[in-house]
């Protein structure tokens, strides 16, 4: 017999006692798992998504948060608008020389509670949304330019509205589904994303062309000219040098004039243009220019990491608290099993040894329950994935194993050991002689 | 096997004097000698035979055990020849009760530095009558089969020296006799030198050598 028999051997005595504490252990060891895994994979996915591929995202002056979480995130309130003008200085303006791509955007749209992104083909076509990733059709194609009235539907909206290649559907005005939005012309699916475990997944996309010819979309006249005369002339010219394209419509594509974008999505042509680039442009009185990883950066530091270190706190602190539970349990135990210490005393035991008895049932106690704890927290993750990735478009993956689930080895064989410590003092110092002759 | 001399031991008494309890001039037991100590109650005898096994230690004197004068081992090693050397049986057998009949024989095998012999474990057992109950836990036994347990235990390492202290006296009377003959018989055939205590004169009778506490405390030790 060695010392873990004789150690599960008491730990079996108490089998009651010893199950619930280590069922408590359990349940902490599991919430900490969930926490690291749910913390790692939300920084991550967060993160990893803060530009989808951009530098830059362009829009009117107001909360930068805000405009990077309507933009890249399809969430939080929607945003002003700026000027169709502001997207020629990027592409033949002033600007051009600092930026390789200057995608435009239009938010503001929803069918069925996913929102609708009104930008150009490119956007999906060619954006390498993270390293070496391109968005993927799971069936049809991407819009093409030409193609006014197609969209792509993200693949968690796809799942969602049950809309396929071939179908129609008419956005309404408005992000959310109040029933007062109104009914636009139809658009026809032409493809269906893969899952790209980015926010896009949610969202549905359509022909910037199209959108503006939908009712209310266009700014009234008077408006623009007031405001724009400048912006007007040059996207006329703008007009001219696609006219051959003109011909092949049978509508009129809106006027420029009558234009507005939500935002502009840039790709920086060097590093320098990304810091420049804001600064020009924030000095400007219509728009702003914000840099999505910085501020997503900044939510994660000021709000996101505190939340979620102190849900890791509270959750080690469950554990630490199950930890005292099984000394509690084993010191109470003690008082019963004086004799049984001092009989394997008086059989040739070493005070150290039975110190050890008392350790190891401190640690089994603790690793069984962690080890439990550790399914239990996969487990639930593995459960709770599909809903995850059902509300938020973020997938959790196969296995979301995070290195710091490791430290829970070391960190639970300390604890037990302190936690041990106590009741294994008392073991050391039994006095055997006296602990013997003591009516049992 | 065992000599003792100058053997002095007292407590502590609650008003702060020493009360002496031991004061043994000279003991000597042969290599499978086995020998009945007789004593009053609170004489003293527990507190000698747990001196002899170095589980408590003596205000001076010597314990020669095979050779080796325990009271000046550290305790580690003391543990060891505990261990090695010497078998206990208790008057209230002290089995553990999460243990079965064939794990507490075990568990005395656990504690040596000797490899663990199930084989000799289940032939101890078979010898003390308990073949059939080998998986029983101690509290499905009768109390003379938890004795015989203990007594088979006691053996499980090769002991040279057994000391059984008052090992019948919670046994009841029709199984005493088979007690004894059990304990007299493995330490006569394994050479076992044996110290019985007791205070049943119809058990010290059957020893070829009785010793009274009494006889080589001191007067001051009896007096009290
Ligand atoms: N740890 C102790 N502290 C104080 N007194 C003790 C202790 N152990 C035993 N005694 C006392 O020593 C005397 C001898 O006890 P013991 O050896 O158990 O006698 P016996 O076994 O002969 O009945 C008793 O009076 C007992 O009260
Ligand atoms: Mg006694």
């Amino acid at each position: 017999m060695n010392l873990f028999t004789i150690a599960w051997r008491s730990i079996q005595q108490r089998a009651l006692a010893s199950a619930l504490t280590g069922f408590s252990m359990a349940l902490g060891v599991a919430l900490v798992v969930a926490v690291l895994v749910v913390h790692n994979v939300v920084a991550d996915s967060f993160q990893r998504n803060a530009g989808l591929g951009y530098d830059i995202i362009v829009g009117a002056k107001g909360g930068k948060l805000q405009l990077v979480l309507n933009t890249v995130y399809h969430l939080s309130t929607p945003v002003e608008n700026i000027p169709y003008s502001l997207l020629k200085e990027f592409t033949e303006g002033q600007y051009k020389p600092y930026v390789t791509k200057a995608i435009p955007y239009c938010l503001g749209d929803q069918y069925e509670g996913q929102r609708v992104v009104a930008t150009v083909a490119d956007f999906l076509g060619e954006t390498e949304y993270a390293r070496g990733r391109r968005y993927e059709f799971a069936s049809g194609r991407n819009f093409t330019p030409d193609g006014d009235f197609e969209g792509v539907v993200g693949a968690l909206a796809a799942h969602r509205t049950g809309l396929k290649v071939g179908d129609t559907f008419s956005p309404t005005h408005g992000v959310r589904d109040d029933g007062q939005g109104h009914k636009h012309e139809p658009f026809k699916v032409v493809g269906i994303l893969a899952p790209s475990g980015t926010p896009n997944d949610r969202a549905i996309f359509v022909n910037i062309e199209g959108f503006y010819l939908q009712a209310n979309h266009a700014k009234p006249v008077e408006e623009a000219k007031d405001h724009h005369d400048a912006p007007k002339t040059e996207g006329m010219k703008h007009d001219h040098d696609h006219d051959d394209h003109e011909h092949e419509h049978e509508h009129e594509r809106l006027p420029e004039n009558q234009r507005e974008l939500t935002a502009i999505l840039l790709q920086t042509s060097t590093p320098a243009a990304g810091i420049l680039l804001p600064n020009k442009i924030n000095e400007g009185p219509i728009a702003q220019a914000v840099l999505p990883i910085r501020e997503i950066r900044g939510l994660f530091d000021v709000i996101v990491e505190p939340i979620q270190m102190l849900l890791l706190a509270l959750t080690v602190l469950i554990v630490i608290v199950s930890g005292i539970g099984i000394m509690v349990s084993i010191y109470n135990s003690m008082n019963d099993r004086r004799r049984e210490i001092a009989v394997m005393r008086a059989l040739g035991a070493r005070r150290s040894t039975v110190m050890s008895i008392v350790l190891i049932e401190s640690i089994v106690l603790s690793m069984a329950g962690g080890v439990s704890g550790w399914l239990l927290g996969h487990g639930m993750i593995a459960l709770m994935s599909p809903m995850i990735a059902d509300r938020t478009g973020v997938s959790l993956g196969l296995a979301p194993f995070v290195a710091w689930e490791l430290a829970l080895i070391p960190g639970l064989v300390l604890l037990a050991t302190l936690a041990g410590y106590l009741p294994a003092l008392t073991a050391y110092r039994t006095d055997v002689a006296r602990a013997l002759v003591a009516s049992p | 096997m065992l000599t003792i001399t100058d053997l002095k031991k007292s407590f502590q008494e609650p008003g702060g004097e020493r009360l002496p309890i031991l004061d043994v001039r000279s003991f000597h037991l042969d290599p499978g000698e086995q020998v009945a100590l007789v004593g009053r109650s609170g004489s003293g005898k527990t507190t000698l035979l747990h001196i002899i096994a170095g589980i408590s230690t003596p205000d001076s004197g010597k314990v020669v055990v095979d050779g080796r004068d325990i009271t000046r081992l550290p305790e580690p090693l003391r543990d060891r020849v505990r261990a090695e050397k010497i078998g206990y049986v208790f008057q209230t057998f002290n089995l553990l009760p999460g243990f079965t009949a064939l794990e507490n024989v075990m568990l005395g095998m656990s504690f040596t530095q000797g490899k663990k012999d199930e084989p000799r474990a289940r032939n101890l057992l078979e010898r003390v009558g308990l073949a059939h109950r080998l998986k029983h836990k101690p509290t499905t036994l009768s109390v003379g089969e938890q004795q015989r347990v203990a007594v088979a235990r006691s053996l499980a390492n090769r002991p040279k020296l057994l000391l059984a202290d008052e090992p019948t006296a919670s046994v009841d009377a029709k199984h005493q006799q088979q007690i004894i003959d059990l304990i007299r018989s493995t330490c006569r055939e394994d050479g076992v030198s044996l110290l019985l205590v007791t205070h049943a004169s119809e058990i010290a009778s059957q020893f070829d050598r009785v010793d009274h506490l009494e006889d080589f405390n001191t007067q001051e030790a009896n007096a009290r």
